[in-house]
């Protein structure tokens, strides 16, 4: 691992120098609430000024730039009898994501295992990942965040380089060549004993902040156990069934598929859907069979996935704890309170 | 009509069937059969796809030999039903186009009052024949349903090109969350917006509120939509039950589902008070 110490003025410098070539995506104020607390969102920045590098937690992750909402899977010309199949990875030049918090570069890690590391490897999804240069960032404990409880409060690997606010100066790690590489064009030094030091003090103070806790402690087991628990039914009572949770979720990859054909009819598309386990349709089969009709089950199925399924699967859990889902759920279901109602805790 | 319009379409060198369409308004703003026309740039593909035989919005007269029958509006009138029904008996596929025809739309807001209050409030002593608004299929069945007030050009075509080829028609079945999530948009919730977009279909690519105008609901209900938490969401936020049902019942696609939320405001009441 290598360390290195830039002062905050440099980080302007490495982000001129990144944008001279490069597409930047980045945490910016997008709007303000009714309380007018800001709302953060990740955008295109063309300026260093836009960033708001102190961003609590963006509404909607990363995850559009690696699995857009809507992408086109393949496109088809149709002349005559013939018909002409292109397939674009939607992707056509490497780009930079300046600030992205660990729990998020966690998500991209278990998105990686999912959709990278499996026997059919998804090539729209690597195009976009292998191309990404990461740029990590430390982040203030807000009080919905439960990314401490999940392992995913800080991040070892899945991006090219990770900077700490030291106060007047960054603590930069860097985990990539090409990060290595960039440094040299801005003025970075080797950090001294008293660098290390407060860098740990930072972190330290950062851990006592968290409040939202999950208790993952035998969670596959008492999950496994309280399958058929009553608290599913009251949480399904509340669920809208409107598949915002999934959409806000750094991890949530399923999809659906459509197929249309263009009026003229000279062109045809096969186009993809990020599609979520809490609609209606979602566990309905050719003939008609649904097997989740109703709210809790597919509810509860979700949680089963993340919580139980995955880490049968992979030793870990496919929720990073960014607190996404419960911030956005009109119907206030969050994953703290339903993980301790099913534990017994709460009623 | 021009010969290239004319000449028959083929998909994959298969011969692509051109049914001939007629439209048709009941009460009715003819809004929706305008988002067609509107629809410059694909207009002639459509045009192509389907010989339209009647459109009083696009064309001079007109025949009745159609097979599928476009009828946009509600029914009102005692001269509607006879004429729906004929056209019912005509059409092989009779499509419900928009709001009204789907729910009753926005005109099925007068059905709140007694039809007496409503004639003599519109048209004073003037005598006129006016019933409470009904969708379509309290008149007669309905093979299709397209939705939206106005239909959204986008699904239109969709659905057209679907028919033309014979295959599958499909509607969202999920809420209006969905696409308005895709699009980015900030919840008009935490800006203070009332919105139906948890509890009515998508389809619409969430138009109103990544305009930042909350939903109304003008294609109804979504398969397994939860009234009764978006309700309860509605008061949380601090909206009165009067705001609430006012949106419910704007277009009429959730008349179904709250008479329970209306008890606590009875509009009817209030207006005979005033």
């Amino acid at each position: 691992m290598i360390f290195r110490i830039i002062k905050k003025t440099e980080l302007e410098k490495l982000f001129n120098v990144l944008s001279d070539e490069n597409r930047i995506i980045g945490p910016v104020e997008v709007g303000r609430d009714q309380d007018s607390q800001a709302i953060y969102g990740f955008r295109d920045v063309a300026d260093f000024r836009q960033l708001a590098l102190d961003y609590t937690t963006t509404s909607l992750p990363a995850k559009k730039y690696f699995l857009p909402y809507k992408e086109d899977m393949a496109t088809f010309r149709i002349d005559g009898k013939d018909w002409q199949k292109t397939v674009d990875y939607n992707i056509d030049a490497p780009f930079v994501f300046f600030g992205m918090h660990a729990c998020d570069i966690n998500a991209l890690n278990k998105l990686d295992k999912v959709l990278m590391g499996s026997v059919y490897p998804m090539p729209y999804y690597a195009a976009k990942r292998q191309n990404a240069f990461i740029i990590g960032i430390d982040c203030e404990p807000q009080t919905y965040c439960f990314c401490r409880s999940m392992g995913a409060d800080t991040v070892l690997h899945g991006f090219d380089m990770f900077i700490t606010d030291l106060g007047n100066r960054y603590f930069v790690e860097i985990q990539s060549d090409t990060a290595y590489n960039l440094l040299k064009k801005v003025r970075a030094e080797e950090p001294l004993e008293s660098d290390h030091v407060e860098y740990m003090h930072v972190i330290s103070e950062k851990k006592k902040k968290f409040t939202a806790q999950v208790d993952t402690t035998d969670l596959t087991k008492i999950l496994d156990m309280e399958f058929q628990s009553d608290v599913w039914k009251q949480w399904g009572e509340k669920c809208l069934g409107c598949g915002t949770c999934a959409n806000v979720c750094p991890t949530c990859y399923c999809y659906s598929i459509e197929e249309n054909v263009r009026i003229d009819l000279k062109a045809a598309n096969k186009n993809k859907i990020l599609y979520s386990c809490n609609l209606i349709d979602f566990a309905e089969v050719a003939g008609g069979h649904n097997f989740r009709p109703e709210r809790h089950s597919r509810l509860k199925y979700r949680y089963y996935h993340k919580h139980r399924g995955f880490v049968e699967a992979y030793e870990e859990s496919l929720c990073v704890g960014c607190g996404r889902c419960g911030e956005a759920c009109l119907a206030d279901i969050t994953v703290p309170e339903v993980i301790s109602s099913v534990r017994g805790e709460t009623s | 009509m021009s010969d290239t319009l004319a000449k028959p379409k083929t998909y994959l060198g298969v011969p692509v069937h051109r049914p001939k369409v007629a439209f048709f308004e009941l009460s009715s703003c003819e809004g929706c059969q305008l988002q067609l026309l509107n629809n410059e740039a694909t207009l002639l593909d459509f045009l192509s796809l389907m010989e339209v035989v009647r459109f009083r919005e696009g064309m001079t007269g007109g025949t009745d030999d159609y097979e599928i029958a476009f009828v946009e509006g509600s029914v009102t009138r005692q001269d509607e039903v006879e004429r729906l029904k004929k056209i019912r008996e005509t059409a092989k596929v009779l499509v419900a186009f928009g709001s009204c025809a789907c729910f009753g739309g926005v005109n099925q807001l007068k059905n709140r009052f007694s039809m007496d209050q409503v004639r003599k409030e519109v048209y004073g002593d003037h005598p006129i024949d006016t019933d409470v608004a009904r969708p379509l299929e309290s008149v007669v069945p309905v093979d299709l349903r397209i939705y939206g007030c106005p239909v959204k050009k986008e699904e239109v075509e969709k659905i057209v090109t679907r028919l033309a080829l014979g295959s599958e028609v499909f509607y969202p079945r999920y809420p209006v969350c969905m696409e308005c999530k895709a699009n980015g948009n900030i919840c008009l919730f935490e800006l203070g917006e009332p919105c139906l977009g948890p509890i009515t279909r998508a389809g619409c690519d969430s138009w109103c509120p990544s305009n930042r105008a909350g939903c109304w609901g003008c294609r109804g209900p979504a398969d397994d939509m939860n009234i009764t938490q978006m309700v309860s969401i509605m008061e949380k936020y601090g909206f009165s039950r009067e705001t609430i049902v006012d949106r419910l019942e704007c277009f009429g696609g959730f008349s179904a589902h709250i008479e329970t939320f209306r008890d606590a405001v009875d509009i009817r009441e209030k207006v005979q008070k005033t």
